[in-house]
């Protein structure tokens, strides 16, 4: 027996609205990936993170839960779980996954900033303000919840005199480009992607070619955001050449992650078939969303190398340097990285 | 087989958003496209929601909250239908429904 798809919506619902996420965690877990980068709190240009890779070990724990209760009679008490869940923030109780598993996806962020600082780009932080933005209730219909929470992030952009923000997720591009100008009256911040920053601050030549890796194209980048040929420009210039699969750049396959919070078992069907034909090019794949990461990764098991894009970008821009990793996959395709020079000069 | 057709219900649906499964011309361009291979996804769906076959859409509810959104359908889509956002009005509305 599934849980009652009102109780589950209406639980994320509730989260959002009092605590500011769909899955409210501590904020010193959304909040350690800037620890010792030096970042200026707030400023004009901001790095928003939208607690996304953040969220994943978090969202992993829940997504386990709810299988191992799916079956039982405990699935009934969906109803009671919502009603206590809004007295006491019962994810906080259930999903604590370890500083190993959140260090992982920590990473990205960090990586990111790092990748960001090379270029020359100047940024700040929001810290505990940089608040999910809201893209599973919305895709869920719980718009009145979403766009009071919109008005909120809005406000915080406006106290801390944000005009300008740089975002890593698909997700929260999205919610914070395309979706908040329709939910926030006056809405007027300026939204770009990290791979769209670097790709714009990029100069010199790319790099001779030491590596391949297949190309997974986020279904929102590509089909609602238009982000294609950054990923692709970035990583060229990092020394990889960039396979395409079957179904690719606008004709991208779905990972199947947006719907694990209601259906585990469906995601893990399209997830499965997403890895057949990512397969069929290559044997390392790279993603630019925490959900096709962690959906495909978990499909591919040691099958399919699958790494995000931030960690094959760091590990070029400072081939020496130890970057901070997110979590290996069980097999790591053999990629050797040359030193690039995209940023120098920027 | 008895259905009831029910005009108020496309029109609470324009109430929520910019609902266009009118634009629809069933050709099943979407269905074949779905990732999730669903048979009433995106097509009948969205002729139950234009006709207000409430009773379908109510059935159909774990069809329309399984659906990931992706836009496979909608990109393929030769009328230019706004199917994921069609989608995401008939949750709205379902979950007002079922909350009740």
């Amino acid at each position: 027996m599934r849980l009652s798809t009102v109780d589950v919506v209406g639980i994320l619902a509730d989260n959002l609205e009092r605590r500011g996420s769909v899955l409210p965690i501590p904020a010193r877990a959304a909040t350690g990936w800037a620890r010792g980068l030096a970042l200026p709190r707030g400023g004009p240009r901001v790095l928003y993170t939208g607690a996304m890779y953040q969220l994943i070990p978090y969202i992993e724990r829940v997504v386990r839960l709810e299988q191992r209760i799916a079956d039982t009679p405990l699935a009934r008490l969906s109803g009671l779980a919502r009603r206590v869940n809004r007295v006491v923030n019962a994810i906080g109780l259930v999903a604590r996954p370890s500083a190993a598993e959140r260090r992982d996806y920590d990473a990205v962020p960090a990586n990111v900033a790092r990748l960001l600082q090379r270029a020359g780009v100047e940024f700040g932080s929001l810290y505990e303000d940089d608040l999910y933005a809201g893209a599973l209730a919305y895709d869920l219909g719980a718009d009145e919840v979403v766009a009071a929470h919109a008005r909120r992030v809005a406000r915080i952009f406006e106290r801390y005199g944000v005009r300008e923000v740089i975002t890593i997720d698909p997700h929260t591009t999205t919610m914070l480009r395309s979706i908040y100008p329709r939910l926030v009256p006056g809405y007027d911040v300026s939204v770009r992607t990290y791979l769209e920053v670097l790709a714009a601050a990029a100069t010199g030549s790319p790099r001779a070619v030491e590596n391949e890796v297949v190309i997974h194209d986020s279904c929102v980048f590509a089909r609602a955001e238009g982000v294609l040929e950054a990923p692709r420009e970035l990583l060229a210039a990092a020394g990889l050449r960039v396979l395409e699969p079957v179904h690719s750049r606008a004709r991208t396959w779905c990972c199947g992650g947006p719907v694990e919070s209601l259906d585990a078992d469906k995601a893990a069907q399209v997830a499965a078939a997403r890895v057949a034909q990512l397969r069929e090019v290559g044997t390392a794949c790279v993603t630019m969303c925490p959900l096709c990461l962690i959906n495909l990764r978990k499909a591919a098991g040691d099958t399919l190398s699958v790494r995000d894009i931030s960690e094959y970008l760091i590990g070029a821009a400072q081939p020496d340097a130890s970057p901070e990793r997110p979590p290996q996959p069980a097999r790591s395709a053999t990629v050797r990285l040359a030193s690039s020079e995209m940023r120098e000069g920027s | 087989m008895t259905a009831t057709v029910s005009p108020q219900v496309a029109d609470a649906l324009r109430t929520l958003g910019p609902f266009d499964p009118e634009v629809c011309m069933s050709c099943g361009t979407c269905t074949a496209t779905c990732p999730l291979g669903i048979d009433v996804l995106p097509r009948r769906v969205l002729r139950d929601a234009a006709l207000g076959l409430e009773d379908h859409l109510l059935a159909e509810a774990e069809a329309i909250f399984s659906c990931l959104l992706c836009r496979a359908c909608e990109s393929a889509c030769p009328a230019g239908v706004h199917i994921s956002e069609d989608i995401r009005l008939l949750r709205r509305y379902l979950l007002r429904k079922e909350a009740r």
